[in-house]
């Protein structure tokens, strides 16, 4: 059923709200800076109430089934988190208020940059970045400032890998770097001779993913980091994929300079729709000057008594790249990911990451034989298939996606990483059941047998959802962008 | 066990016969050895009852606003929050849903983005509005940059009278881009020095970037910044406060070209400084030039009305290298707080509480201003007023705290020839008593000297 | 097949001498694996664009690819319909669907463009 738009249920002098008299004098308005028309729409509460529950019975979310998206790690978002972050003393409190008073937000903020150095072996950590590619701008902006620090003007490429989200060298070109591509190896490593090849004195460094987006550890991982740091490059680690490491391995311990996390991955805080997130980037001692400004401190570190310890807010960093936000970051993540964090331990974090990999290679054994596998060896924690058999035969990786939909799951990643012809990228996460991922198997597995002997099922789908394929050409010739009603905005 | 993995010993063996491996751990036999469980030196596991109780003891050493006024602006706001929009942003459906990629199952994200975007236009009477972007500084960066790829130049004039955090942002961003800043000196009154700007405009200008109220809590003239900005073929950007906007003229009829602002007073909590919500707004024929997420309207081919991501070949995950921003989210559950915020507050609503604060604010300016020591400075504003006080503003701030009372921003650091001010904000929610008690409180403590 | 009255580049793009003025467009191949054409960013009349350089980009719904001048030369005129109809591309590439008219800076640039045959020969190399 068609939902209408606030705006078509808008009717004149319908209040939402009450607001309280005014109980101080009136003071004359400027008359002529008044604007003549708003307008909002006029709803009651009721109908707005309505209007969005009905929305959010559209949605497919975490909480209603399996999502098995590659590099967006969707797994369950625990309810304590989001409890815990609505108290509020979290909430209620200004990010200008004297340090003094909210010493509990910045002991959060302290103890987990310490907990993310540990996690990530790499020592400083700014929380200041909301998203993943907000850190990937932090980070290369970092790069940046340590090569013109060092006099190193001339480093002006970026090295990336073919299968490199595309955030990577949409940073890179943010900083003002040219984006040289490297190439993978019949692995599905990136190509060492060719790295080897391209990295020189033009070169600032390089960005990859471990594991990469093929769900694959990068094998030369060591020789990758020597080759780059021999030259004076600094390795940038996109850390998306950080599910598959946590406990096991530290990125700056396999040559990382600079990396990103993804809170809203890996540690469990809610996707929103497409935010809020948070993007927090860690660094080495070396380059730790250049984190954004400010960074939460403490004076008295380890003191007797943790009470007394005086958490700060560190301004005096001449040589930071600057601030990337307009306060500390999103600080209302950082309390779910905190919360994560000490729920589960190192233990706890070492279950995430065997339980992903574990279901992510029962996922790709259980596939093989009905989905090209391009690359034939274990994953971590994503697998990486192509559609191409089924494209022959004339259904392609898209139209799988839409099939799985009637199917009662929300389809994997697809099209991406671009080496991959009609790719398909499966991440179960940890907090899947074994009885869903069965289920989810037997989906895949009827709709290849679908391709071959009843291909119209699949093209056709979905069918069960309120809408079917949306016309996304007529859309993008045509952008209709905000609602044109009558009596409601004007052409 | 964590009780977030579902599986069970007799689970995780049949998935090892699966697989065809003994132990987990030979699944990262591919990690270097030596590099392999290297132990983390974190606290140990607690369970649910153990982290409330810790949580609760941070929270509980923070003194909030729930229990002290607070007459702190200065790009974070106190403003009323109705409860409706708590509830809706809490439903699973909406805030453990992935990015719409996916069109036929994300339709209630992409419609209430759609309608977002829809009032965002409307507040700013701008042609187009986004998805939104991280925050009102970032959304400023942006801005700048988005205007230095639409006019093919590389200067850019901010007013020093904009939020500096958003001028240190907008620099941030642009250090690795080839772009010049310069700075647009103030004028008495507090607003942009029309002149200065009009001294520094020239045709390698890309934009005015300016803010309506600004950081001193003063209009800025668009209409004559905006012909300035134009004669020269620059591009007027406006920061804008989307609650004035309830009472004020919009950017969009005073000749702004893109306009941008700090979303988190529409129906989100001050939160420590995030999550916020970047607005950000253009003409028309820069469309195609803008960062970010936009939802676009179509139909599927039952001739069924829908909502779809438009637009992607401008972002990331196409355009790679080329992308106008690599931005790849928004802050879409914030942007959905908005839109039930602007729907349940509506027409009239938004105009109340942007009068409720004009007068609260003149208010509390006027008793102030009247008191012994304490004078205000610059011209019109509207919820929030510079008054140069006869102590430090640190050790007036100092004071008012011992009475309870959460002060005013000490513009020592950010505006040094405003010495000895503070910056007040008053709103909605401060009531007549608070107020007063505020006045009181002032007065006493210039009276102990 | 790829009209012969013209030339090609292994990037797809074709050019061919109309009054003097070298006009510029994509081949069929290139539109049918964009797929439906929803934009084409063109430069403005005045400009002037180096041979092999991006003078343009293209987009369909999952892509956006560069225009990649033929030869160099001064824009003289771009096909205004593409602003409303950027189908054109896609139903009429040789003709209907052409982007810009340069004038050329130098002719011979042509002369080492590939012909109809050795344009096709290279679309069998990509099969």
């Amino acid at each position: 059923m068609m939902q209408p738009l606030l705006f078509e249920l808008s009717s004149p002098g319908r209040a939402g709200c009450s607001l309280p008299e005014l109980d101080v004098p009136e003071s004359p308005l400027p008359m002529d800076l008044l604007r003549e028309e708003l307008p909002l729409p006029e709803l009651t509460e009721r109908e707005v109430v309505q209007h969005f529950t009905r929305l959010s019975q559209l949605n497919f979310s975490v909480d209603t089934g399996f999502y098995p998206l590659g590099s967006c790690t969707m797994k369950y978002n625990p309810k304590m988190h989001e409890e815990v972050a609505r108290y509020a003393g979290f909430t209620q409190i200004h990010p200008w208020q004297d340090e003094s008073t909210v010493q509990g937000a910045l002991q959060l903020m302290y103890e987990l940059q310490n907990y993310l150095a540990e996690i990530t072996g790499l020592p400083a950590v700014s929380l200041q970045p909301v998203a993943g590619a907000h850190g990937e701008l932090t980070g290369m902006l970092i790069m940046r400032a340590y090569h013109l620090e060092c006099g190193e003007e001339g480093r002006t490429t970026v090295l990336v890998p073919d299968t490199a989200h595309g955030t990577n060298p949409a940073s890179a070109a943010m900083c003002g770097y040219r984006v040289a591509t490297v190439p993978s190896d019949q692995r599905g490593n990136i190509d060492v001779n060719e790295l080897d090849r391209l990295m020189d004195q033009s070169v600032a460094g390089l960005m990859l993913t471990n594991p990469n987006t093929l769900g694959l550890f990068e094998e030369h991982i060591l020789q990758v980091a020597e080759i780059v740091h021999s030259r004076a490059g600094l390795i940038y680690c996109d850390g998306a994929n950080m599910n598959a490491l946590l406990g096991i391995a530290k990125p700056g311990e396999l040559g990382t300079d600079v990396l990103h996390l993804n809170l809203h991955k890996t540690f469990s805080t809610p996707h929103g729709g497409g935010g809020p997130g948070g993007g927090a980037t860690a660094v080495t001692d070396e380059i730790s000057a250049f984190l954004p400004t400010p960074v939460a401190a403490c004076r008295e570190p380890g003191g007797a008594d943790a009470q007394d310890a005086k958490y700060y807010l560190d301004y005096d960093r001449p040589r930071s790249i600057g601030p990337v936000s307009g306060f500390y970051g999103n600080f209302g993540v950082m309390v779910k990911a905190y919360a994560y964090l000490r729920s589960l331990g190192e233990s706890g974090l070492r279950e995430v990451a065997e339980n992903a990999v574990l279901n992510a290679n029962y996922i790709l054994h259980q596939l093989r034989g009905y989905y090209d596998l391009p690359y034939d060896r274990n994953c971590l924690h994503e697998c990486v298939f192509s559609g191409k058999a089924q494209a022959k035969l004339g259904v392609h990786t898209v139209d799988i996606a839409k099939r799985l939909i009637d199917l009662g799951f929300h389809p994997p990643t697809v099209y991406f990483p671009l080496n991959v012809d009609e790719a398909l990228m499966i991440e179960p996460t940890e907090t899947e059941s074994i009885e869903t991922l069965d289920a989810f198997v037997a989906a895949m597995r009827q709709i290849a047998g679908e391709a071959q002997r009843d291909p119209e099922a699949v093209l056709g789908a979905p069918r069960t959802t309120p809408v079917g394929r949306l016309d996304e050409v007529g859309a993008a010739r045509k952008p209709n962008l905000r609602w044109h009603g009558d009596h409601f905005l004007e052409e | 066990m964590s009780s977030y993995i579902p599986s069970t010993a007799s689970d995780r063996a049949r998935m090892l016969s699966a697989v065809g491996v003994d132990s987990v751990e030979e699944l990262f036999d591919v990690i270097p050895a030596e590099k392999r469980y290297p132990g983390l030196a974190l606290p140990g596991p607690l369970s649910e009852i153990e982290v409330r109780r810790l949580l609760r003891g941070l929270a509980e050493r923070n003194a909030d606003l729930d229990h002290h006024p607070c007459f702190l602006g200065a790009g974070s706001y106190h403003h009323f929050i109705p409860s409706v929009v708590d509830h809706i942003v809490s439903r699973g459906e909406f805030y453990t849903a992935y990015t719409p990629y996916q069109p036929e199952v994300s339709q209630g994200t992409l419609t209430s983005i759609y309608e977002f975007q829809t009032m965002v236009c409307a507040l700013t009477a701008m042609d187009v509005a986004n998805a939104s972007v991280y925050d009102g500084a970032t959304a400023l960066a942006e801005a700048g940059l988005m205007a230095a790829r639409v006019t093919r130049r590389y200067k850019l004039l901010v007013a020093s009278s904009s939020h500096p955090t958003h001028r240190s942002v907008l620099r941030t961003y642009t250090q690795g881009m080839g772009i010049e800043i310069q700075e647009v000196r103030r004028s008495e009154d507090g607003s942009v020095d029309a002149s200065h700007a009009q001294g520094l405009l020239d045709d390698g200008v890309a934009a005015l970037l300016v803010q309506s109220p600004n950081f001193l809590g003063c209009f800025e003239d668009l209409a004559i910044l905006s012909d300035l900005a134009h004669a020269v073929g620059a591009l007027l950007v406006v920061s804008v406060d989307p609650i004035a906007l309830g009472l004020f003229k919009a950017p969009g009829d005073l000749g702004a070209d893109i306009v941008v602002g700090e979303g988190q007073s529409l129906g989100s909590p001050p939160s420590y400084g995030g999550p916020y919500l970047g607005l950000f707004a253009c003409r028309e024929k820069y469309l195609r030039q803008m960062p970010g997420r936009l939802v676009g309207m179509t139909t599927d081919a039952n001739g069924r009305r829908g909502f779809v991501l438009t637009l992607q070949p401008r972002e990331q995950h196409i355009r790679r290298e080329k992308a106008t921003s690599n931005i790849c989210s928004n802050e879409a559950l914030v942007a959905l707080a908005a839109a039930v915020y602007m729907a349940v507050i509506g027409k009239q609503g938004l105009r109340q509480v942007a009068e409720l604060s004009y007068h609260k604010a003149h208010y509390a300016a006027e008793r102030i201003a009247a008191l012994h020591g304490y004078e205000r400075l610059l011209g019109s504003f509207f919820k929030e007023f510079v008054i140069r006080t006869p102590l430090t503003p640190s050790v007036v701030n100092g004071k008012l705290w011992d009475r309870g009372i959460i002060g005013g921003y000490d513009l020592t650091a950010d505006y040094p020839d405003l010495t000895s001010c503070l910056l007040f904000c008053v709103t909605e929610m401060n009531t007549k008593d608070e107020i007063d008690g505020l006045v009181e409180a002032l007065k006493e403590i210039a009276e102990e000297g | 097949m790829e009209p012969a009255d013209r030339k090609y580049t292994k990037d797809h793009e074709w050019t061919k001498l109309d009054e003097g003025l070298a006009v510029v467009g994509i081949t069929d191949y290139a539109q049918e694996q964009l797929g439906d054409i929803v934009y084409v960013e063109l430069p403005q009349p005045g400009d002037t664009v180096e041979q092999s350089q991006s003078f343009g980009i293209i987009e369909s719904v999952k892509a956006a690819s560069d225009l990649f001048a033929p030869i160099g030369g001064e824009v003289m005129a771009i096909n205004e319909e593409l602003v409303g109809r950027p189908e054109l591309v896609n139903q009429d590439p040789y003709e209907g669907g052409w982007m810009v008219k340069l004038q050329p800076e130098d002719e011979v640039q042509m002369d080492h463009l590939l012909t109809a045959e050795e344009y096709a020969a290279h679309l069998e190399t990509l099969e």
